[in-house]
């Protein structure tokens, strides 16, 4: 196990969580109700928190390392900030869900809830880390995550049973979600060698609970899954959807703008 | 006159001597008590303009979200429009209390017949405005606010003590952002005071027309709805603003600004009240594109919030059979 590998796994999970905490802040502000506005702000707030302490972690590490073997040469000590706006697309390692766009409401709350449901089981598995550290983010963001899927499979339900309309949106959104859903369970290769010593969660042993809660929401929702579709990957290699990239024009701008300012 | 009109008249001038008797001994007017319908009508306008302002209000500054400079700023900046949306809340609620519904005052908003504050109607251009706007507008609203900590109407008094909280922190937030770019570079400086030169003067009329152009004042101070005149408040402002400044090192875009040791206050130079008008009468930079946005949001949620309520309809219809 190199110190590479241990960064990039604590990149992606730190990446998975802003990503898709910059895309529901999105919405702040033009919700459908205002309830619903604050709680899916809430809940970009908990995953941008999240990414901060996997950021800053990841850059103790970075630090730690000796200078040859540092990404990021140009920057003499580095930050969480320093991860998160100064890395082009092919650095980031978030899984290519979370940077799908948020379309309508009905698509967010799938993506929400197809996210949060893996996130459950891997910080459920994550908090027996060797890790000390990726045990001690776990454990603290469990309590957000668990609401988190609370509130969107019960977004997935209500559409899912609604009316005729909000049924056929939602078999719209898991039509444009479903394939991106088998990354989430594709170890990439700085993963595999942290799984076997007790690092990283090993992805096929949350996948069963995973299916399983899956399965009952979008019963409940009246929603059908479609078996043996294609899936997508690449986004835990740094090989994204074309989405990712307008995202980090927009939220790096003033860092890159004007660098190495203090804000 | 009938006996019984003469009567009724009678009884009806008892009860609003009795009203009016209980704001001079600051004693609270709750919902289930008697009120004049000219006190319930000026208060839902007052209230329903206030909470149109906190939804409007989110919009100038969830622009920057997603480009906000660190993740800290980031944060704090998603947090505070968060606040905003629920003052809106806890303000529609407290109007709520006077026999309106939430729905009719957004009604009322989206087809133009409701006013919000005029300033949301200015652009948000660099990030400094997001410092501008906590440390100016956040700052003016609180002066507004305050005194309303008192007003008369007890869902109102209490919506504010707690929104004024929030609002002082917003206030704080903003003048310590504008302090770090005060400190800054060249571009980030300049970034700074450009801010303060276009927030300046829409803040200053934050507080509404000059008090001899102001037909509701008496009435409202009469009611305890309003403590201080729009003047005072004014004064107070800039008093205070004129002081902070200073340690931004930058300035205030105003010529005539001095302070005057005989008043005590800072004079000011003459406020362009035809600006003022022509934004509260739709020509401000940004009155169609917040109003659209508005519309928009509510209107894209429209098969959401239908969709919310038939589930929750059939499960009612579930439960029953069950
Ligand atoms: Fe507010
Ligand atoms: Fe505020």
């Amino acid at each position: 196990m190199s110190d590479q590998s241990i960064i990039d796994y604590i990149l992606h999970l730190g990446d998975n969580a802003l990503v898709l905490g910059h895309r529901n802040s999105e919405w702040t502000g033009h919700g459908p109700i205002l309830e619903q506005d604050i709680a899916l702000s809430n809940i970009a707030l908990d995953l941008i928190g999240q990414a901060r302490y996997y950021y800053q972690y990841a850059s103790r590490c970075i630090n730690a390392a000796d200078g040859a073997s540092r990404p990021f040469p140009g920057h003499e000590a580095l930050t969480e900030d320093v991860l998160a706006y100064h890395r082009d697309a092919w650095d980031f390692r978030n899984c290519l869900l979370v940077e799908q766009s948020n379309g309508h409401w009905g698509k967010t709350v799938l993506r929400q809830f197809f996210f949060s449901a893996w996130q459950f089981e891997l910080y459920g598995a994550l908090r027996h880390s060797r890790d000390s550290q990726l045990a001690a983010i776990a454990a603290k963001s469990l309590k957000e995550v668990t609401y988190h899927l609370r509130w969107s499979g019960e977004w997935v339900i209500r559409l899912g049973d609604g009316t005729e309309e909000s049924h056929t949106r939602m078999e719209e959104a898991l039509g444009d979600l479903w394939k991106y859903t088998g990354e989430l369970f594709v170890p990439a290769d700085y993963e595999k060698p942290l799984a076997l010593s007790g690092v990283a969660v090993d992805l096929a042993t949350i996948r069963p609970a995973w299916e399983l809660k899956v399965g009952e929401v979008l019963e409940a929702a009246g929603l059908e899954r479609k078996e043996g579709e294609w899936m997508q990957k690449g986004g835990k290699q740094g090989k994204h959807t074309e989405a990712l990239g307008y995202l980090l024009a927009e939220m790096q701008f003033l860092q890159r703008a004007y660098p190495g300012c203090e804000w | 006159m009938s006996t019984f009109v003469q009567i009724t008249v009678l009884m009806s001038s008892a009860i609003e001597t009795g009203f009016q008797e209980k704001i001079d001994q600051d004693i609270r007017i709750e919902p289930r008590d008697w009120m004049p319908e000219a006190y319930r009508k000026t208060l839902i306008r007052q209230i329903s303009q206030h909470a149109h302002s906190e939804i409007v209000g989110m919009l100038p500054e969830a622009n920057w979200i997603t480009r906000a400079p660190t993740l800290k700023r980031k944060a704090t900046l998603i947090a505070k429009v968060q606040d905003e949306a629920g003052h809106g809340l806890y303000l529609y609620s407290s109007a709520e209390t006077l026999g309106v519904s939430r729905e009719e005052m957004i009604d009322q908003l989206h087809q133009g017949k409701a006013k919000y504050s005029s300033i949301f109607n200015y652009p948000t251009l660099t990030w400094a405005d997001m410092g501008a706007i906590g440390w100016l507008v956040d700052g003016a609203a609180i002066m507004n606010q305050v005194p309303l900590c008192r007003a008369s109407y007890g869902p109102y008094a209490r919506a504010m003590v707690r929104i004024c909280r929030e609002e002082s922190f917003h206030q704080r937030q903003g003048f310590e952002i504008l302090l770090v770019l005060s400190k800054g570079n060249e571009a980030q400086r300049r970034m700074c005071q450009d801010a303060i030169d276009r927030w300046w003067w829409p803040s200053v009329m934050m507080f509404g027309p000059n008090d001899d152009a102001s037909p509701h004042t008496a009435q409202s101070m009469r009611w305890k709805i309003k403590r201080f005149t729009n003047d005072e408040l004014r004064q107070r402002f800039v008093d205070v603003c004129a002081g902070q400044v200073k340690l931004l090192g930058m300035h205030l875009p105003d010529p005539d600004l001095v302070w005057n040791e005989a008043r005590q206050h800072y004079d000011f130079g003459p406020i362009d009240w035809n600006e003022f008008r022509e934004v509260i009468n739709g020509n401000g930079p940004c009155n169609k594109e917040r109003l659209a946005a508005r519309v928009k949001a509510h209107a894209d949620g429209a098969w959401v919030r239908e969709a919310a309520l038939a589930h929750a309809q059939k499960n009612s219809i579930r439960e029953k059979a069950a």
